[in-house]
């Protein structure tokens, strides 16, 4: 109802006009996640400035401050506020640090997974035929796999493929290939489906009318029109491949313990947890658990959001 | 009617379309391969600056027949000529494909919602690289202008504007890259009554100022007549009466077609002394048309030679009809 209101207000301004930022405001819930995600993505980000210790440098660790309870217990010391592990390693530190790199493979990994995923959505659904039926099939027998099989199995074969002194440099990369390969799926279906229906629009027809190739009408008019519901799947397939990932280091497949991921950090807690330890791997744990519950609570409402008919 | 260079023109066009269902269904139920024939041996001639109308009802293929007048789909059959070219000889060439273009039926689809006006009116002016940086502008400006908006308009989206205004922006994109050959898909159908008179009265002034020739395509015979020089009546894929569309509204000679006029509510034909022959029924199936002349189980006139053999076209006047009755003699109302 701004039909008369200056012109160009602004990018910012416009978003918090919007539906969307309507209804972020009028959900507690998305706020709360929102929030706490926030605190978490500047903890992770701003980790090297944060943390009390470095826990990637290794000549700081001394094994006299190893298996130290946290502050508030009789043993505590306040220079290790969540305690330390068996190498004298600071936990809060280790969080911080870990969830930096869960977070950068959760999002390479989805990254990944979108960007392949449209590409061969928008090609099957575009092109029909021999095309969709072949990339289809392909995502529907990987469909029949669980996900984290998937990455276990294509971070092996990589893993067996590189070169024994690559494994610990190519960790990351690795990880992103492997755990966005076995996500990809969910958005070629989506966006395949979304490209059938905007195929037979007439305003597809008006580009094909002028001649424009298909490649240009795939990009610049099917694609804004199939983003939305990926944008959706991405945040919800975030906390997934944070989940995977945190999974395969657990598993020790993933990050190794000399840059662990929150994934590795709870696994060597894991060892110490019926020793008393308790704190080297439940505040890890809990950690994960905050990331991945308030990424989701994001993708729900997100879902909700864009779902015009629960408005 | 023989004046002017012909800009299109259709020989004995027909276009199938393959409605099998998949192979494997297909091998289980043990049935062969269905096709639907949507067009079947359309000829027709359009002269520069005129406007043919091809009416029917849905499904008679009209709207496939536009499509295959800009090139959108092939002919599976017969030929289609773009000034004396092959169709997809002349698509072959942007110098050729810029000077057709196409509007469509329902503007609230042929307009992509993610797109600025300005460049959704832009886009052919782009795509055939006619014009750049400022001068695009101005143009897309020129344009809305033309067709009754204002240049401002070009900063909304699709969705800020009502159907008719929608349906101006949608022939401001189709005028952008200076067409001389226009077919309209029923532009007017999805628009309310007095809108649509506005967007007519709009093309045919396009009309006459740049020479546009048209294929419109329509259901509605009150705008046909509006529109139209040359009128196609189109039965099941097939032109059953073409001619003039004067010669054609004041003496129809096609059951098929006095049918249509007949099912126009119209108070000047209160008092008409012709008979009005109520005929009931629906389209036959296409991919299962009847024998004979496809119109014979809906036909007054039909007899035992309309139900096995397909009329030719013979002429009368200057119409071209396919019936047997009207070659007879017998039925001229």
């Amino acid at each position: 109802m701004s039909a008369a209101a200056p012109r160009a207000p602004g990018a910012l301004a416009r978003w918090w006009d919007s539906d969307l930022a309507y209804s972020f405001r009028r959900s507690p819930v998305a706020v709360a996640a929102a929030l706490m995600l926030l605190v978490i993505l500047f903890g992770a980000a701003l980790a090297p400035w944060v943390a009390p210790h470095n826990p990637l440098d290794l000549a700081s660790l001394n094994l006299m401050d190893s298996r130290i309870p946290p502050v508030w217990d009789a043993e505590g010391q306040s220079s290790f506020p969540l305690g330390t592990d068996d190498q004298g390693r600071d936990i809060l530190s280790g969080i911080l640090y870990g969830v930096r790199i869960s977070l950068v493979i959760g999002v390479g990994a989805v990254l990944f997974a979108v960007v392949v995923g449209i590409a061969a959505g928008l090609l099957a659904g575009y092109a029909g035929g021999a095309v969709d039926a072949v990339l289809m099939r392909i995502a529907d027998i990987q469909l029949t796999f669980p996900a984290i099989l998937i990455a276990l199995l294509v971070d092996g074969v990589v893993t067996a493929a590189l070169p024994q002194e690559m494994h610990e440099r190519l960790k990351v990369q690795v990880l992103i290939f492997s755990i966005g390969i076995s996500f990809w799926p969910q958005f070629a279906r989506t966006v395949r489906g979304s490209t059938l229906v905007e195929r037979g629009r007439e305003y597809v027809m008006a580009a094909r009318v002028i001649g424009l190739s298909s490649g240009r009408i795939m990009l610049t008019h099917i694609l804004p029109n199939v983003l939305g519901p990926v944008f959706v799947i991405g945040t919800l397939t975030l906390g997934l491949a944070i989940v995977t990932e945190a999974t395969l280091s657990f598993l020790g497949v993933g990050l190794p313990p000399s840059s662990p991921s929150v994934g590795t950090l709870i696994r060597i807690g894991n060892d110490f947890l019926f020793s008393g330890e308790w704190w080297m791997t439940i505040f890890p744990g809990l950690a994960l658990v905050l990331l991945v519950l308030s990424i989701n609570l994001l993708g729900d409402w997100l879902r909700d959001a864009l779902n015009p008919k629960l408005r | 009617m023989a004046e002017g260079r012909i800009v299109l023109e259709a020989i004995e066009a027909s276009r199938s379309f393959d409605v099998s269902r998949p192979w494997l269904q297909r091998m289980v139920a043990r049935e062969g391969r269905r096709v639907l024939r949507a067009v079947d041996a359309v000829s027709f001639a359009v002269t520069v600056g005129r406007t043919l109308s091809l009416v029917g009802e849905s499904g008679c293929g009209k709207s496939t027949v536009g499509r295959l007048a800009v090139g959108l789909y092939e002919p599976s059959g017969g030929e289609i000529r773009f000034e004396g070219q092959s169709l997809s000889t002349a698509r072959a060439q942007p110098a050729l494909r810029r000077r057709m273009n196409m509007i469509f039926q329902d503007p609230y689809a042929s307009l992509n919602p993610r797109w600025r006006v300005s460049d959704i009116v832009a886009e052919p002016i782009r795509a055939f690289r006619l014009l750049s940086g400022r001068d695009v502008q101005d143009r897309v400006g020129q344009l809305l202008t033309q067709v009754g908006l204002s240049p401002r308009d070009g900063e909304k989206y699709p969705h800020e504007f009502s159907g008719g205004q929608r349906q101006r922006v949608s022939i401001a994109r189709a005028l952008s890259s200076e067409p001389e050959f226009l077919v309209c898909d029923e532009p007017t159908s999805a628009l309310d009554v007095s809108v649509q008179a506005q967007i007519l009265n709009l093309m045919r002034d396009l009309q006459a100022r740049m020479q546009i020739t048209y294929l419109f395509i329509s259901h509605n015979l009150a705008v046909v007549r509006h529109m139209s020089d040359l009128l196609g009546v189109m039965y099941l894929g097939r032109i059953v009466e073409y001619g003039p569309g004067e010669s054609i509204f004041a003496a129809p000679r096609h059951p098929y077609t006095r049918l249509l006029l007949d099912a126009i509510p119209d108070l000047g034909m209160a008092g008409s002394t012709r008979a009005r022959t109520p005929v009931g029924g629906e389209v036959p199936s296409p991919i299962n048309p009847p024998s004979g002349c496809t119109f014979h189980p809906r036909c007054p006139l039909a007899n035992a030679r309309c139900r096995a053999e397909v009329p030719k076209h013979t002429r009368d006047g200057d119409v071209l009809a396919a019936c047997h009755a009207v070659e007879e003699g017998r039925g001229a109302g």
